[in-house]
């Protein structure tokens, strides 16, 4: 993922994990207190994601991504702790830029209110933390050929410069 | 006076929560559409291309265009001579709760915006308007947040130039950036009070955007210029389209003010009206 660069795309298959705003709040402040984290952050991609309801028969619903400035508050955090791909939309603050490169991660863009087409690129979803925060949930996802762009390389090169 | 009962209103919203998440309206469509040939940005047309595709797919497989169903915006044409037997309130959010559930649309309401907790499918915000004859005219629209969040609101003066108005207008487009999903369409309100500026923003989203005889025409159609030499393009990644149309809304105002608001919608802009 290292030798990724700003403005490739790449087609992801392998294990992504849904968080936003509330599962990132809770996230942070297990971290903070040296608490045991509900998932493995260890190499995690983190998926900025809150799916609608899955439909009878379905995998997963409508699961594009959601703006990522909005977890950039409590990203450095995640990043010490071990993540090292993010999936969102949108400009990250120069904190979280920072953090990137100084853990050699990746932030990677996806193709934007378009969760429709992205569910048929999830082969499997479960919920894996957090079950109370309901769309807010952390789900497990197994997926397959996730287009992705990436927005932010492990160097710190940013798609928006 | 002419009845309309509750229960018939909830039956409508329902189907309507269901159309308005789940079939993209065909002026967003056909303007998408439009954008895709008219852009020469390879990356914006591969952008543009998965937009479409992904109206259609959701249309096909009845999943909801963007996984944000928004938050339940009702606006309401109550004839002056209908009469509602029942519940209005109850019975709209009975009909949104009822179509969010059948849609498996997602629950992104919380009851509390300061303690937050569970989430819910409602409660919807409801417009209401007076207006002659006997019909209700029920309109639907699941405003996503990622780009309400970048609504802006300004206190002009009287006295100020076009141009002041017109750069606050882009600015606000130039600060949503990439971020909400562009392309966008940008409402614009103005005049009335501060509350109601940004009431008229959110109202022009739900103008149709062929409306040729619009007396801001020339206006929309310089904004709409000026905004897509910004150059964000779809996804913030550039192009020509940053926005696919500039709607205005205007009230009249007080003579010691002229507010301006915009309300910037993301590309799956979503509504959907009936009339009972």
């Amino acid at each position: 993922m290292q030798n990724l660069k700003a403005g490739e795309k790449v087609l992801f298959s392998g294990t992504i994990y849904t968080a936003r705003d509330q599962a990132h709040k809770r996230l942070a402040e297990a971290i903070k207190k040296h608490q045991k984290l509900p998932i493995d952050l260890k190499g995690a991609i983190i998926y900025y994601c809150g799916p609608t309801k899955t439909p009878k028969g379905k995998i997963i619903g409508s699961c594009g991504p959601t703006t990522s400035s909005r977890m950039d508050e409590f990203t450095p955090a995640l990043l010490k702790a071990g993540v090292r791909g993010m999936i969102g939309k949108g400009r990250r603050a120069k904190e979280v830029i920072a953090a990137i490169k100084k853990y050699k991660a990746v932030y990677f863009l996806t193709y934007a209110g378009c969760g429709a087409l992205l569910a048929r690129s999830v082969k499997k979803a479960k919920i894996a933390a957090y079950k109370d925060l309901d769309p807010e949930a952390i789900l497990k996802l197994e997926v397959n050929n996730f287009p992705l762009i990436v927005g932010i390389d492990a160097k710190g090169r940013n798609i928006y410069d | 006076m002419r009845v309309i009962r509750a229960e018939k209103i909830s039956q409508v919203i329902s189907d309507l929560c269901l159309e308005a998440n789940l079939v993209l309206r065909r002026d967003v469509l056909s303007a998408l559409n439009k954008a895709y040939a008219q852009e020469t940005n390879r990356q914006a047309k591969d952008i543009l291309a998965a937009i479409v595709k992904n109206a259609r797919l959701a249309k096909k497989e009845k999943l909801a265009i963007c996984q944000d169903t928004g938050l339940p915006c009702v606006f309401l044409e109550i004839g002056q001579e209908a009469m509602v037997v029942g519940d209005l309130k109850k019975a709209i959010n009975k009909g949104v709760e009822a179509g969010y559930k059948k849609g498996s649309l997602r629950n992104s309401i919380v009851r509390d915006p300061l303690a937050r907790g569970k989430s819910g499918y409602q409660p919807a915000l409801i417009h209401t308007d007076i207006v002659p004859g006997n019909k209700l005219k029920i309109t639907v629209m699941p405003k996503g947040f990622g780009c309400e969040n970048k609504t802006q609101l300004k206190m002009f003066k009287p006295t100020a130039k076009i141009e002041e108005i017109k750069k606050f207008i882009v600015d606000a487009v130039k600060t949503a950036g990439p971020d909400a999903c562009p392309p966008y369409v940008v409402g614009v309100g103005i005049g009335g009070s501060a509350d109601y500026a940004v009431f008229l923003a959110k109202k022009a989203l739900l103008k149709k955007f062929k409306v040729q005889s619009s007396k801001f025409k020339v206006l929309e159609n310089d904004l709409l210029k000026q905004v897509n030499q910004l150059n964000i393009g779809p996804m913030g990644l550039g192009g020509k389209t940053t926005a696919l149309a500039v709607n205005i809304e205007t009230y009249p105002t007080h003579i010691a003010g002229l507010p301006v608001a915009v309300n910037i919608s993301c590309h799956a802009l979503r509504s959907a009206t009936a009339v009972i």
